[in-house]
């Protein structure tokens, strides 16, 4: 695949790696950002991985914007002959799926929303042709998810689903957007799931929310002392569903900052997990459940 | 040394020149949507240029002083008060401890740079004093200010002066943003590219530090296309993707939105390019329903419009002896 490049005004060159989303456009993508973290280019002063497609800002006084691009250029065969085998980490999510707060929050704005008469995991089952809510639910959170990119507001995380294609789950975003979305919300539009890291607008359906913690611009939660931001681009989930019990004690813990997410080291390779989907996922699952 | 919020204005923030190189994370840049106006507040009250300062949007908060410094009010023409006595913006002028500072009303523009000599010394966040209000993130405990409020001030020589208006740069009515196309340009037809450009477009009320939006043009037409996989199903949209800084998206065709400052980092609408980042300034000081026009232009134009712009400052500094 050939990269699309253009500059966005004079500041920026935005790096488009394919139209589509597939987990080859996402390593691309990282590729060339690390190469280009690696190489130190002065003026560089932000490198930003997306999920099929890149950005990198500039001081146009100190680099001229068609010598970055040239650069970027000379890095493209290397990127895409990588061998896409990432060191990372698979970590375990609890969720409470529909839960009361988001639950209240889509009521508030249902007439922005594609069937006013339906939960939007109830429309989100409908429109995947599942049976229902349980077995959208499952779906939903027993195979891992990709971190492939994170953004939009401060450390929220992309997700994009390890499955073939054609099991993908894929529902369109809320008509309009609304103007509240619980803090720690699942949401998921297009074929991307993901976590709001804060309250405030959203289009992305939801189906529940999180008990951990995964942006702490104050950096007193106990695992977010170094880096405000939890989630990196190449990071695994694993959705856990919750009671509502389970759910209040991790809220407990969270609040006397004894909460310890469940986070393990993890090795990727991209080519072993398209041989065999499964096989890769379970061993995954092996890693974060220590067997 | 202190400044004591006695009323907030709408929305007063403590900025600085902003927080480059988190965007990756989802972190924006933040800092002065006027950074122009920024630098002039700080170059008149004897402050390095980015040292922080507050940020009043609309309507001024009312301030009161502990300590004797100097004070300056550059940007829009919103007038300063000194315990009710008139006062000029672009200019410094010193406050004794128990000054009260207060505002009139806008009379043009949209925001205004309080600097006070010494700066304003809130705990530095991930290098930068900037306040980042949807992340909870720097400024003073991460919002706009309350009354209430005690914000430290840190130890300045001050300065004096004026800046008179050849030397101040503000938007014209309609304000000419100039603007790069790229991006996802392709995705509109040739007729739509030509009438974004003719068109006369104003500002709509959501314009505030994330982005301004404009309305009242003409929808876009898009080049007919299968949606690539997981993109979405309306023509707007796109892979989700970064949005640079002054990237204008365009939901729907309908109204295009140019983020700022405090951009959300990226999303799923195709952008049409970026304003250039010698005419992001200009877009701080424009009010809703004010009127705004897009111009095309080149990379070599928007490079020297930067230069332009650097020159301003030059000039600036000359003007005050610095």
């Amino acid at each position: 695949m050939s990269i699309r490049f253009s500059f966005g005004g004079d500041e920026h060159i935005f790096a488009e790696v394919s139209e589509e989303m597939s987990l080859e456009a996402f390593f691309t993508s990282l590729s060339m950002t690390n190469a280009v973290k690696a190489a130190g280019i002065k003026g560089v002063t932000e490198i930003c991985p997306a999920n099929a497609s890149f950005q990198i800002k500039f001081d146009p006084d100190r680099i001229k914007a068609g010598d970055l691009l040239k650069e970027l250029q000379s890095m493209e065969g290397a990127a895409s002959k990588s061998d896409a085998t990432l060191q990372t980490r698979i970590m375990e999510v609890p969720v409470l799926y529909q839960d009361p707060w988001t639950h209240e929050t889509l009521m508030r704005f249902r007439e922005r929303h594609q069937n006013p008469n339906a939960t939007d995991l109830e429309y989100a089952a409908e429109v995947n042709g599942l049976g229902g809510v349980e077995d959208f639910i499952k779906a939903h959170s027993s195979q891992p998810w990709f971190v492939s990119m994170v953004g939009f507001v401060a450390g929220l995380p992309f997700l994009y689903q390890m499955v073939e294609r054609k099991r993908q789950l894929q529902v369109p975003k809320y008509l309009r957007p609304r103007t509240d979305t619980p803090k720690l919300t699942i949401g998921h539009g297009g074929c991307f799931s993901c976590i709001y890291s804060v309250r405030g607008a959203g289009g992305y359906q939801m189906f529940g929310v999180t008990p951990m913690p995964i942006y702490d611009p104050t950096q007193k939660v106990s695992y977010l002392q170094d880096e405000m931001c939890l989630f990196r681009p190449g990071d695994i989930v694993k959705w856990k569903p919750v009671t509502r019990d389970e759910y209040d004690a991790a809220i407990e813990a969270v609040d006397a900052n004894r909460y310890e997410p469940m986070i393990r080291p993890s090795t990727f390779s991209l080519s072993a997990f398209n041989r065999d989907m499964a096989g890769t996922n379970a061993k995954l699952m092996e890693a974060l459940n220590g067997r | 040394m202190a400044v004591n919020v006695i009323s907030s204005g709408l929305s007063t923030t403590v900025q600085d020149l902003g927080r480059p190189g988190y965007y990756h994370l989802g972190i924006p840049i933040s800092g002065g949507m006027d950074r122009f106006a920024l630098r002039a507040a700080n170059m008149l009250v004897g402050n390095d240029e980015g040292a922080a300062v507050l940020e009043a949007v609309f309507l001024g908060p009312e301030l009161e002083f502990t300590a004797p410094a100097t004070v300056a009010v550059t940007g829009g023409d919103l007038p300063p008060r000194l315990n009710g006595d008139g006062r000029s913006t672009w200019e410094a002028f010193p406050v004794k401890a128990g000054d009260r500072l207060s505002f009139g009303y806008l009379r043009s523009g949209a925001r205004v740079y309080i600097a006070v000599s010494g700066g304003i010394d809130v705990p530095v966040k991930l290098g930068s004093r900037s306040t980042y209000t949807l992340g909870a993130l720097g400024g003073h405990e991460g919002r706009a200010l309350k009354a209430g409020d005690s914000l430290p001030l840190g130890e300045g020589a001050g300065g004096k002066g004026a800046i008179p208006a050849n030397l101040r740069r503000m938007p014209g009515s309609p304000a000419e943003l100039r603007m790069l196309p790229g991006l996802y340009w392709h995705r509109i037809t040739a007729a739509a590219g030509k009438q974004f450009f003719a068109d006369t477009w104003k500002v709509a009320p959501e314009a505030d530090r994330i982005g301004y939006r404009f309305k009242g043009g003409t929808v876009l037409d898009f080049v007919p296309r299968e949606p690539p996989f997981g993109a979405g199903s309306n023509p707007s949209n796109i892979v989700d993707a970064c949005y640079p800084y002054g990237s204008i998206q365009v939901p729907g065709g309908t109204e295009p939105i140019v983020l700022h400052r405090d951009a959300v980092s990226g999303g799923g609408y195709m952008m049409l390019g970026c304003v250039i980042s010698a005419d992001m300034d200009l877009i701080g000081q424009l009010q809703p329903h004010s009127p705004a026009r897009f111009v095309e232009v080149s990379m070599d134009q928007a490079l020297a419009a930067r230069a332009d712009r650097q020159a301003a400052l030059a000039r600036l500094r000359a003007h005050l002896g610095r």
